[in-house]
């Protein structure tokens, strides 16, 4: 590369910079003074200094919850997916009324829109519609949301398998990730249910040493599952918490370890290394990572392609666990996961009680997509 | 990689420049990548709608179609109007006359509501109160030791009892009376607004402690549902406020944007780390420009102030434009540039630059050696670089080691820059004359317009600056 540009890079990025300051100030405040009218603002830190240890609390001595101990009920994706029905737009009645025309159209991209597909997949599948429907000459608005549904769930990839055995003999170990407040412990609680009622025993490592109470959350589900558990201690080294429990084990001849960390936003790089090296560890001998389960909460925007994305490059994620699908929210997010990245979701999260499990089907999702009859 | 709004500005618009007027279609075309920016940032689609509808007779207003540079000022005016829509009047929090002052916390599962109310509780601290916290939240295994964990560390107490949630909430308040405590902080479970039960229960809460203030915990990476969720709380509890949680992460935000349209309620926290100091009062201009996709500029912008000082970066740019740039001023500030951190970073966050500039490959090495080219002049040399001749130049040479012919393209292109950089003030002063007097400045005469060329730095008359790719000088020398 030569100086030539390198200075005109250099002056522009000095004056830019030099200016951006004072300018950007001037611009939102519209004020044409120097920078004392500096407000004081909340930084907005992409990077994350160390964290403060905010310990873990004691042992739960009262019963604090209510009664957890209700038997497990078994709910199908209809069922819980009613509520939401109620919600259905007019859109949908718009589609539905008549032949098709620009409206129909329109309609069927807000849908998908609302539905946080977002806009890249949405025109993409839209294009795609409009091919296929003028070729075998649609012409309803009821065919084409049918031809739509369909084409979507031939869009959905078919492997969802979920890996219960190490092919080397090893301990399987299910990793799950994600950003905070997704669901992940929860999650872990209502899949070793699962596991157990399947007659496999099952091991919880409790590897979010970050945040206050989170090994006490996870104890909590372990027991009611009659799930091995382990923990570290206060603060400790995720990592080292992983290994422990995986050692644990191996020793007990446990069939398989739910792994949970500890929620973090995947703009965080240092967190983000964390991560990677929980991983690598986990997959130490006597263990092996069989599953890097990203955890998605449905109410999640666009920034859940990024979550994806983030995770993805940072640990292999093998498949998604969708959450709280119960609600309002379409989570058509995993859509364009699906289609972008090739991530499978795997399950589907539909409560809070250690039942609300499902696996994922591609022709259910669809259906509440677009609502259903 | 993500693209900027500004640089999608900077495509379509970038055309138009010296055009002089916006016509209605090239507006049309402004929308609809406003449109498409909102979108993705996740505001929902009708209140896009709503806002695209008002901003587009906005833009065909002359503050717009006259600019000289009118994609910059349809973002201007765009992230004006999405400053006022998310500002507002923020929340004045008053005290009860009879405290306790109470404040339910309520929001979907997950979306940061117990941290929220320990971080509510140690602000509440800060402001010279006595919090008391409730840990309502029954639902949750060990939610209620959470909240006394994070208590703990800011010694505030916390109230919690089995069994049912109004019930706690009602004692929680006679504990506060009992106590003296001035604030009570109610955490609540996370519920679904689907979820008849759960949302009656928290209206139960709500009629039995009668919150001063009730605020809803919401994610920042919420999508297209976040109205939804916002609606259905607001018509249960009369929502007081909203808190915007997990603003550290790189979601554009847009259900921030969503959610007030629909509440009408200030935001009035923003939530931006797992610390419990990570907690502030809402900044709706910082919100605008994230929305807008303008967050890289955001970074780039504390990068800098980290970096440069302010007064003395003015002065810097102020002798640049006058054209009285050194190169020891080039060195300088190339150091604090490379500082900052790794330049094709900052270079691909800047707005306004060129897009060969942006794609063309920075090599650190080559910085370096500039560098060494510069400290191997003398100090008289960096002042006056006309005095540089073939000797001269042979021992920087020698000294940076490089070569004559490098020594002297450097000089060249400083000179060029030089050149460059006082034209572009010059072109902002006569852009000013020009609106002010209507009518061009007279080719060689000394009038007004020249007099206003002298008060260049006067930085009323810059706008933010883009790099004008016509007037830049990319010849490779000798290829």
């Amino acid at each position: 590369m030569n100086a030539t540009l390198l200075i005109v890079i250099f002056v522009a990025v000095m004056v830019s910079l030099a200016l951006l300051p004072w300018a950007h100030r001037t611009w939102t405040t519209g004020r044409k003074t120097s920078g004392d009218d500096q407000t004081a603002v909340a930084p907005l830190t992409t990077r994350d200094s160390a964290r403060q240890d905010c310990g873990l609390g004691d042992n739960p001595s009262e019963e604090s919850h209510r009664d957890m101990s209700a038997p497990p009920t078994s709910v199908s994706m209809r069922e819980k997916l009613s509520k939401a029905r109620g919600l259905i737009s007019e859109r949908l009645g718009g589609i539905r009324s008549g032949s098709i025309d620009v409206s129909t159209w329109e309609n069927l991209e807000e849908l998908l829109i609302l539905a946080d597909v977002g806009v890249n997949a949405t025109m993409d599948t839209v294009d795609r519609l409009r091919v296929t429907s003028r070729a075998s000459k649609v012409s309803e608005g009821t065919e084409l949301l049918e031809a739509l549904k369909n084409q979507m769930k031939s869009d959905l990839s078919t492997d969802r398998e979920l890996a219960y055995i190490a092919p080397s003999g090893k301990t399987p170990v299910w990793l799950f990730v994600g950003v905070n407040g997704v669901g992940k412990t929860t999650s872990i609680g209502k899949i070793g249910r699962r596991l157990g009622d399947q007659g496999l025993s099952v091991l919880m490592a409790a590897g979010d040493t970050f945040r206050a109470a989170a090994a006490e959350q996870l104890a909590a589900w372990a027991d009611r599952c009659g799930a091995d558990f382990v923990r570290g201690s206060e603060g400790a080294d995720p990592s080292s918490v992983i290994y422990d429990a995986v050692q644990a084990a191996a020793s007990r001849d446990v069939d398989l370890v739910l792994a949970d960390t500890a929620g973090r936003l995947h703009n965080k790089v240092n967190l983000m290394e964390e991560l990677a090296k929980v991983h690598r560890v986990a997959n130490r001998e006597p263990g092996q990572v069989v599953e890097v389960l990203l955890v998605i909460d449905a109410t999640t925007g666009q920034n859940g392609l990024s979550q994806a994305r983030e995770f993805a490059d940072t640990v292999a994620v093998t498949g998604v666990v969708l959450t709280k699908l119960d609600g309002s929210a379409k989570g058509g997010i995993v859509f364009a996961i699906e289609r972008e990245l090739a991530l499978p979701v795997k399950l589907v999260g539909l409560g809070e009680g250690d039942g609300d499990l499902v696996d994922f089907d591609p022709t259910s999702f669809v259906e509440a997509l677009f609502g259903d009859d | 990689m993500f693209e900027s709004l500004s640089d999608r500005f900077d495509g379509i618009l970038g055309r138009l420049r010296g055009k002089g007027r916006l016509s209605e279609s090239d507006v049309a075309e402004a929308m609809r990548e406003i449109r498409l920016a909102l979108l993705e940032a996740d505001v929902h689609l009708n209140v896009v709608k709503r806002f695209v509808d008002r901003m587009q007779a906005r833009c065909l207003e002359a503050e717009v179609t006259e600019s000289l540079t009118p994609g910059q000022q349809v973002v201007k005016v765009v992230n004006e109007e999405l400053t006022v829509i998310l500002g507002g009047e923020s929340l004045q929090l008053s005290y009860a006359q009879k405290p306790p002052t109470v404040v339910l916390l309520a929001g979907l599962q997950g979306s940061g509501k117990t941290t929220s109310s320990a971080k509510l509780a140690r602000w509440f601290k800060s402001q010279g109160r006595n919090p008391l916290l409730v840990g309502a939240d029954l639902q949750r295994p060990a939610a209620v030791e959470q909240l006394q964990t994070l208590a703990g560390q800011i010694e505030v107490p916390v109230f919690s009892s089995p069994g049912d949630p109004v019930k706690t909430t009602q004692a929680g308040l006679a504990e506060a009376r009992r106590t003296g405590r001035d604030v009570l902080i109610v955490d609540t479970a996370g519920r679904l607004t689907v979820d008849r039960e759960l949302m009656d229960e928290i209206a139960a809460i709500s009629d039995a402690v009668d919150p001063n203030y009730t605020f809803l915990v919401v994610d920042a990476m919420a999508g297209q549902d976040a109205v939804n969720t916002a609606e259905a709380f607001h018509a249960t509890l009369e929502l007081d406020g909203i808190i915007l949680t997990k603003l550290d992460g790189d979601a554009r935000g847009g259900a921030a944007l969503s959610v007030k349209e629909v509440v009408g309620r200030p935001i009035a926290f923003a939530s931006t780390g797992e610390k419990l100091d990570d907690f502030d009062q809402f900044h709706p201009e910082r919100m605008a420009e994230r929305i807008l996709g303008m967050g890289d500029v955001l970074t780039l912008i504390e990068k800098a102030e980290e970096v440069f000082e302010q007064e003395e970066a003015e002065a810097a740019t102020q002798r640049l434009l006058e054209g009285t740039f050194t190169l020891d001023d080039f060195v300088d500030q190339l150091r604090k540039v490379r500082r900052m951190g790794d330049l094709s970073n900052i270079v691909s966050m800047m707005p306004g630059v060129p897009k060969e500039i942006k794609d063309s490959d920075i090599d650190e090495r080559e910085i370096g050696k500039v560098e060494a080219i510069v400290l191997s002049m003398t100090p008289e040399e960096r002042i006056s670089p006309d005095i540089i001749d073939g000797s001269r130049r042979a021992r920087i040479a020698t000294g940076s080691g490089t070569t004559p012919a490098r020594v002297s393209n450097l000089l060249k292109q400083f000179k060029e820059m030089r050149k460059m950089m006082k034209g572009m003030a010059g072109m902002g002063t006569k852009a000013k004359a020009r609106k002010d007097k209507g009518k061009k400045p007279k080719k060689g005469k000394k009038g007004p317009g020249r007099a206003r060329g002298s008060r260049a730095q006067s930085k009323e008359t810059l706008e933010i600056p883009i790099l004008d790719v016509d007037g830049l000088d990319l010849t490779l020398p000798g290829r």
